[in-house]
């Protein structure tokens, strides 16, 4: 159900679709001129000159909310989430440990949900809301699950820190923060090489006991 | 600061917290891929598909025209560089460190062979998947163990004796087994990254991941033959490394040569299969312990082989026999150590080098001979407690290991443990304990601190130092917090930028004792400083920005210079570790759960409860990572690792791990530093494996010899 979402956000929708579609349209008037002239297009192909008009026309218009902040690019569709946050927003809070979905630095939330912004691509996103590491103090107040990082030192190097918080809160959120063991389990997708589990653990029961919003 | 306090055993929520937590919990604090210099660009490695032979051609044509492509660099277009030519009049070295882009040679698969730089990471990582290489391939050797005929001794630490050589064969009680610890990478979260800039023709810049500005600073200077001084290095946060990033690696030279090319800031990030071939990994270790005693625990003879491998062009050695020759004291020890050169990339240094490999077999001997002793495995290293050094009879600075055994047995319920293997059963799993210790070289080296005090009473410290995670700025606050008499968060610690003052590389878990030596040093110089200007009646910790204002000075600053201590002379120096292990194993499936730990620390005094604890259970899990799941896979037949993600090569994750309770003896050493702290990093980890596997033993009367500990290991 969700992914039907995908791509369409209730306002953008028409204004995307019109903006693909003439680049569609300007995109296949040249490559049919190229097509209709064959030893041009032998040329062209040898010279690699079609994936230099790829790379031109092959850019989608994306709109996403990113903190609360309206954001409006050009990508190519094969643009991460979280190179493009990285890269073109320098969003650097989220972290690329992997880049193949297997440790959880670059967990973000889509719309409430927590995601692997590496196995997401920037164009999934249209219409979204994005919450970055960078998006959850409320200006210098820190979001209790910040507070209770530091207050139990759920981290030594910081790498995998910003993708265990937005979990945390993400797995609070979700009802599964009930024990020790459910936490435990639904943080397992988050890696932390320097070993800060036991203090990541007990930021989480601390926030989730402490009944704070989060 | 030596004071004789109680051991602790902190809270996570204990004590100071981290001075740059905010920063790391908001996403603020930058590593070293997260810079952006004007006109950055982005550079991809291609890595050889063979493992060993040469290339014949290279086509990067297509890469070359690949949209946003702004160069292709292979061995045969690169500039040369100048540290890696062969000096004029002098022999070529048979052996040396791998120089990239420098000829046609292939020694490991995964070798960079071209850079492709573009200007989006995406167009980078297309244009390398373009570059086609053709080789000439040769018969590859990837695996010790058919190989280990072929070991040679490495230079000053092939052999060891005291006493009579194989003492052992004589005594009543023996032991004699084979162990395995294979190839383990070190996988720090972050991967390595490096951005350089050429500022002008003489001038470098590079935010780089090292675990020494300084030395990483050093090494470009001497292979780009700069002035030191036109070197920059900047490294304020390191995303982990635990020895990975101890030393200057190919893609790194890989990204200043491609600057060069481009003339524009290059950025370059491995990519998690990289972070197997290209800096290194804890290296394929074969041992044989042999070791005899008496009927009543006293150990008569230990024998301990070693065969670590290395690459073809390089010699790394880390000592693994090193354990045996002064854990215990025992009258006759000999020890071998043979490296095997293969075709992969030279491994390196990865927390606990050496010590971790051979401690694993060397505990587990232990454990195996308490058995046939029938002697509880504590008794039986007490029986044998070293009073002082047994290599070189000099006595120890300090040593408290008995009170951690005593300390951590207590606290794991060590009554509980049953001798007889597989005897305790709860709830479908068997039950067992195991315990191991480990030890670690206390070293301090020198170091430079700039104090300065101002008028608002605050104090800046600088140091080059580098904090790869455990928190070196938070404990230098601490012990300037304490020096100065004043609160810590007026102190300000900068770091991780060559221009700051000398400090040594992060390793060897002598951060502390170095940079805090200065530290402790800087702030009693200062206080003079303050003592002179008040003149006599001045207390020893004035109203410091009183006096600033009293006497009109804006500031006042010191620069001070610590060595590296003298007391190696007269003292041998430690750091010692025991960790106690209970475990549950499933007699169905062969699944091992980690259920309670106990590390002890005899690190002197804990300057730093909070992140003292978290290093401790940080180590503690790498040991539990070592023990039950690591090992970097080649398949021989092609020389390629097969496991070269997360997803395959596994980590302890959250669901592996139980509560860790951090205990420390934290006693002062009152010899090696006047802070009497000791290193930590290393003794956390060392020993770890061996209380895991004899607490499965004791769990299952399976002896695991060879890591890591699967569950079709504990069935077979
Ligand atoms: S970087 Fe996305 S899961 Fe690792
Ligand atoms: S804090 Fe270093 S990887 Fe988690």
């Amino acid at each position: 159900m969700e992914s039907k979402k995908t791509c369409t956000g209730p306002d953008e929708g028409l204004d995307i679709k019109d903006s693909s579609r003439r680049n569609f349209l300007k995109q296949s008037t040249l490559l049919t001129a190229i097509a209709l002239t064959p030893g041009t297009a032998i040329k062209a192909a040898a010279d690699h000159v079609d994936e230099q008009f790829a790379a031109v026309f092959e850019k989608m218009p994306l709109k996403m909310e990113v903190n609360g902040k309206q954001q409006s690019l050009s990508v190519e569709p094969r643009s991460t989430l979280l190179d493009i946050l990285r890269e073109q927003l320098d969003l650097t809070g989220t972290k690329k440990g992997c880049d193949h979905g297997q440790c959880g630095a670059c967990t973000v939330h889509v719309d409430g949900h927590r995601v692997n912004s590496c196995l997401t691509l920037g164009i999934m996103v249209n219409g979204k809301k994005i919450t970055t590491i960078e998006g959850l103090a409320k200006g210098d107040q820190l979001h209790p699950m910040q507070e209770a990082f530091i207050k139990h030192d759920g981290f030594q190097c910081g790498y995998c820190t910003p993708g265990q918080i937005m979990s945390a809160v993400a797995c609070i959120r979700e009802g599964h923060a009930n024990s020790e063991h459910e936490i435990r389990e639904y943080m397992s997708g988050n890696i932390c090489r320097c070993g800060a589990y036991p203090n990541i653990v007990n930021a989480i029961q601390e926030v989730k006991d402490g009944g704070m919003k989060v | 600061m030596k004071k004789a306090i109680d051991s602790i055993m902190p809270s996570s929520s204990a004590g100071m917290s981290r001075i740059d937590g905010r920063l790391k919990v908001t996403g603020a604090a930058k590593y070293s891929a997260e810079y952006t210099p004007a006109g950055l660009t982005y550079g991809v490695l291609v890595g050889s598909t063979i493992t060993k032979g040469s290339i014949t051609s290279i086509d990067t044509k297509a890469a070359g025209q690949a949209p946003g492509v702004l160069a292709v660099i292979t061995h045969l277009n690169a500039p040369k560089v100048p540290g890696d030519q062969p000096e004029g009049g002098k022999p070529v070295p048979p052996k040396g460190a791998f120089k990239v882009f420098y000829d046609d040679k292939i020694y490991y698969n995964g070798q960079p062979i071209a850079l492709v730089i573009a200007d989006t990471f995406e167009r980078a990582l297309f244009g390398a998947s373009l570059v086609k290489a053709q080789y000439h391939t040769d018969k590859h050797i990837t695996n010790l163990p058919d190989n280990r005929s072929n070991g040679f001794p490495p230079r000053g630490e092939g052999t060891y004796k005291r006493g009579t050589e194989d003492a052992w064969k004589a005594a009543p009680f023996k032991v004699e087994q084979e162990y395995i610890v294979p190839t383990v990478t070190h996988n720090p979260m972050e991967l390595h990254a490096i951005i350089a800039n050429w500022d002008a023709d003489n001038k470098l810049s590079v935010w780089d991941k090292t675990q020494g500005v300084k030395g990483t600073q050093e090494d470009l200077a001497h292979l780009f033959k700069l002035p030191v001084e036109n070197v920059q290095v900047h490294s304020q946060f390191v995303g982990g490394a635990f020895g990975s990033a101890l030393r200057t690696w190919p893609h790194e030279v890989a990204a200043i040569i491609g600057a060069k090319v481009v003339k524009k800031p290059v950025k370059l990030v491995l990519s998690r299969a990289d972070m197997f071939t290209s800096v290194g990994y804890r290296p394929f270790t074969w041992q044989k312990i042999a070791i005899g005693a008496t009927a009543d625990g006293k150990l008569t003879g230990i024998t301990h082989e070693a065969a670590g491998q290395t690459s073809s062009y390089e010699n790394f050695t880390e000592g693994p026999t090193g354990v045996s020759q002064n854990l215990y004291a025992c009258p006759n020890v000999n020890t071998k150590y043979h490296l095997v050169a293969l075709d992969i990339a030279t491994p390196t240094w990865m927390r606990g080098p050496g010590e971790a490999t051979g401690s694993f077999a060397l505990e587990s001997a232990l454990d195996e001979l308490s058995y046939s002793l029938k002697l509880d495995p504590v008794e039986l290293r007490l029986r044998n407690y070293a009073e002082k050094d047994p290599e070189s009879g000099k006595p120890f600075s300090s040593k408290f290991l008995n009170e951690a055994y005593q300390l951590g047995a207590d606290h794991i319920g060590w009554s509980e443990r049953k001798q007889e293997p597989a005897s305790v059963k709860k709830d479908g799993w068997l039950v067992g304990y195991g315990m191991a210790g480990g030890m670690f070289g206390a070293y301090r080296s020198g170091a430079t601190i700039r104090a300065k005090m101002n008028t608002d009473g605050s104090l800046l410290l600088q140091s080059a130092v580098s904090d790869i995670g455990p928190g070196t700025g938070t404990a230098m606050v601490l012990i300037a917090s304490e020096q100065m008499g004043i609160p810590a968060e007026k102190i300000r610690f900068e770091m991780g930028d060559s221009s700051l003052p000398n400090a040594p590389t992060q390793g060897g878990s002598a951060t502390t004792a170095s940079v805090g030596s200065a530290v402790y040093q800087a702030c009693a110089d200062l206080k003079e400083k303050f003592q002179k200007l008040i003149g006599n009646g001045g207390t020893d910790k004035p109203d410091y920005a009183k006096v600033l204002k009293e006497h009109n000075l804006p500031s006042l600053e010191v620069v001070t210079e610590t060595g590296g201590g003298n007391g190696m002379e007269k003292y041998a120096m430690n750091s010692w570790s025991v960790h106690f292990v209970k475990v549950l194993v499933n007699p169905a499936t062969g699944v091992v759960k980690i259920d309670k730990v106990a590390c002890v620390a005899d690190s002197g005094h804990i300057i730093s409860p909070k992140t003292a604890r978290s290093q401790v259970v940080g180590g503690a899990i790498g040991g539990i990572g070592m023990a039950l799941m690591e090992e970097s896979i080649i398949d021989h037949r092609y020389g390629r690792y097969i496991n070269n993600n997360f997803a395959d090569y596994h980590v302890p994750v959250n669901a592996d791990i139980p509560q860790i309770d951090a205990l420390f003896v934290n006693k002062p050493d009152p010899i090696i530093n006047p802070m009497g702290a000791k290193g930590m990093a290393e003794i956390a980890l060392i020993g770890m494996a061996a209380a895991v596997a004899n607490a499965v033993y004791n769990a299952s009367g399976k002896r695991v010899r060879d890591l890591p500990i699967t569950p079709d290991k504990v069935m077979a």
